[in-house]
């Protein structure tokens, strides 16, 4: 206690963030003695993960920077329509998604063998050109997502540890004396890269379950403080009331949202479909029937991380933000935080945060150090030249260069942790057509994934660089000849689907050998 | 069952389509905004379809290729 009381509030909330890294760490060590050496182990935990974990992994997993930061951040922008626009839709559509889309390619993939998506479309449609092609989108579209986790990480950790070390830190405002950006974001990077590195995906799957649940244990008690600050009621009860009581109408309904931009957000969810690293989760299951704890689950679980996220959020309208928070809405939370509750639960909080980030992080970085493992250089330089142990240290060298990439990119600029993520998730979305149809749709053929993938890939770089590539928050298209408004996420979808849908139906349908393998109900 | 189940997640996209609440800012409880409120119950009632989902609909066919898999795996 003596230490604590010689320390400043930033340096206490720092010492709690350190002393967690650290716990994640050890648990990463933990998990790496577990590990059999194989290659199936190191990427897939030899299928080992039963119905809880694979739950708290995949909700970790879907549920990042976007959730906490972001979800917050814009509601305290837009309003409460957040919830129904991004968080209401999940529920319904991941929980889809993982009914007919994982389940089923959790089943091909313990018959075939797969650890990628390439892998899995190169079989299906007989192509080896798809899988070429497929990789460079998928891992363009996963460094977005990357970068949203490295900045957010970043931008917490400067929030939080203000005044630390002015000494060492300076800085003007705030920000004097706080571990900057470019280092939070470095030791968010180690840290999670050492944890993957050892422990691969069952220490991968082990963090994500320790940080699903802090991040939502912490959740839960930052509502319950943020909530008795904002409301000072004398009971809690009446602090509730009391904080909604003072937001303006305008966050407390959607008059200001357009209905049919709303409508159209519908169709980001379905991102997760076509998730690489959600894919590499899904293979992970013990079996098929691990699925159904996550298929129910998963929209509570949504519920009990956004709802508090979205009025915290709006009762944020009420508090006297500076502007270069305003600004920034990402560190709205944050701030919060750091401004109404004890130094000891803000360093607490701030850790549920980084929980949150990291454990999408992971799996996102495993991920790709898989696919360049398994579909650049094991397929492309024969599958009998490399070892089981070369493979796995293959896939680790791989991941500390992502890891590097990323690191570089997050410091080249810090951007809304929501568009970023909207552009992203757009992008996986409209690739969902493709997914859909090789499971579901015998006609779908190499040619026509082929044209679908291209369509898709081209739509969303010539809006994103409409966007100014980002910069143009709530960027959206107009319906020819109305004033409504749409997500770009309709006319990328709608192009890949139209083109996919065309071109299969002008081209030879698939060998009746592969749709034995992939519609065996048919065969019989 | 499994045209049921289809009807009652068609029905949760729909009914997430709520213009009827788009400028009410009524709070239930007094603190929820009728909005907001509205759609945590939505996740809730998506919650109790894919129960309804997995618990009637399972595709019983993929446990039967999963069994076969992991026999050919143990062979």
């Amino acid at each position: 206690m003596d230490l604590l009381a010689a320390m400043n509030p930033g340096q206490i909330r720092l010492l709690i963030i350190v002393v967690y890294l650290l716990l994640l760490l050890g648990l990463g060590f933990f998990a790496s003695r577990s590990f059999s050496g194989t290659r199936k182990d190191y990427l897939l935990a030899s299928h080992s993960i039963g119905p809880f974990l694979l739950l708290m992994s995949i909700f970790g997993t879907t549920m990042t920077a976007f959730a906490l930061v972001g979800s917050s951040g814009e509601a305290f922008k837009e309003g409460i329509g957040v919830y129904g626009m991004l968080a209401s839709s999940s529920g319904i559509i991941h929980s889809l998604c993982f009914f007919l889309i994982g389940v089923k390619v959790y089943t091909f993939g313990r018959k075939y063998g797969y650890t990628t998506q390439c892998q899995f479309f190169r079989d299906r449609l007989d192509s080896d050109f798809v899988g070429l092609l497929l990789f460079p989108i998928l891992v363009i579209l996963v460094v977005p997502y990357l970068l949203l986790g490295v900045m957010a990480g970043g931008a917490v950790i400067e929030a939080m540890t203000g005044g630390a070390f002015p000494d060492i830190f300076p800085a003007k405002g705030p920000a004097n004396g706080a571990v900057p950006k470019w280092l939070g974001s470095g030791l968010v990077c180690v840290v999670v890269l050492v944890y993957v590195f050892f422990g691969g995906m069952r220490g991968t799957a082990w963090a994500n379950a320790f940080q699903t649940i802090v991040f939502m244990v912490l959740g839960v008690v930052t509502f319950y403080v943020l909530a008795d600050k904002i409301g000072d009621g004398e009971t809690f009860w009446e602090s509730l009331k009391n904080a909604t009581g003072k937001v303006a109408d305008k966050y407390t309904t959607r008059e200001h949202m357009s209905p049919t931009k709303f409508f159209t957000y519908m169709l980001i969810p379905l991102s997760v479909g076509m998730f690489p690293h959600l894919f590499q989760h899904w293979l992970t299951a013990k079996s098929a029937k691990s699925f159904k704890l996550s298929v129910v689950m998963h929209p509570i679980f949504i519920a009990i991380v956004w709802v508090p996220c979205v009025l915290i959020g709006i009762w944020a309208t009420t508090q006297p933000i500076p502007p270069a928070i305003q600004s920034n809405a990402n560190k709205v939370l944050p701030f919060l935080v750091k401004t109404m509750t004890r130094p000891e639960l803000g360093g607490l909080l701030t850790a549920g945060i980084l929980a949150a980030i990291m454990s999408s992080l992971d799996s996102q970085f495993l991920c790709l150090g898989t696919m360049f493992t398994n579909d650049i250089v094991v397929h492309y330089g024969g599958k009998d030249r490399f070892s089981d142990k070369q493979q796995v240290w293959i896939a680790r060298a791989f991941i500390i260069l992502i890891v590097a990439i990323t690191y570089v990119l997050a410091l080249q600029g810090y951007r809304s942790v929501f568009t970023l993520g909207i552009w992203c998730f757009s992008g996986f979305a409209a690739l969902f057509p493709i997914v859909w149809a090789a499971l579901y749709w015998r006609r779908l053929t190499a040619a026509g994934a082929v044209s679908g993938i291209i369509a898709a890939a081209a739509c969303w770089f010539l809006l994103f660089r409409e966007s100014g590539f980002g910069k143009t928050t709530n960027f959206s298209l107009k319906i020819p000849f109305t004033e409504l408004q749409i997500m770009p996420v309709v006319a990328i979808l709608g192009c890949a689907l139209l083109a996919m849908v065309l071109t299969s139906l002008v081209t030879p349908p698939p060998s009746k050998a592969t749709l034995a393998r992939f519609f065996p109900a048919e065969k019989a | 069952m499994k045209h049921i189940i289809f009807l009652l997640v068609a029905a949760l996209l729909i009914f997430h389509q709520d213009f009827w609440n788009w400028e009410k800012s009524d709070a239930v409880f007094g603190f929820i905004p009728i909005g907001l409120f509205y759609h945590a119950c939505l996740s809730l009632a998506a919650g109790f379809v894919w129960f309804l989902a997995c618990t009637f609909a399972w595709p019983d066919e993929i446990d039967m290729a999963e069994e076969e898999s992991v026999a050919q795996e143990a062979h």
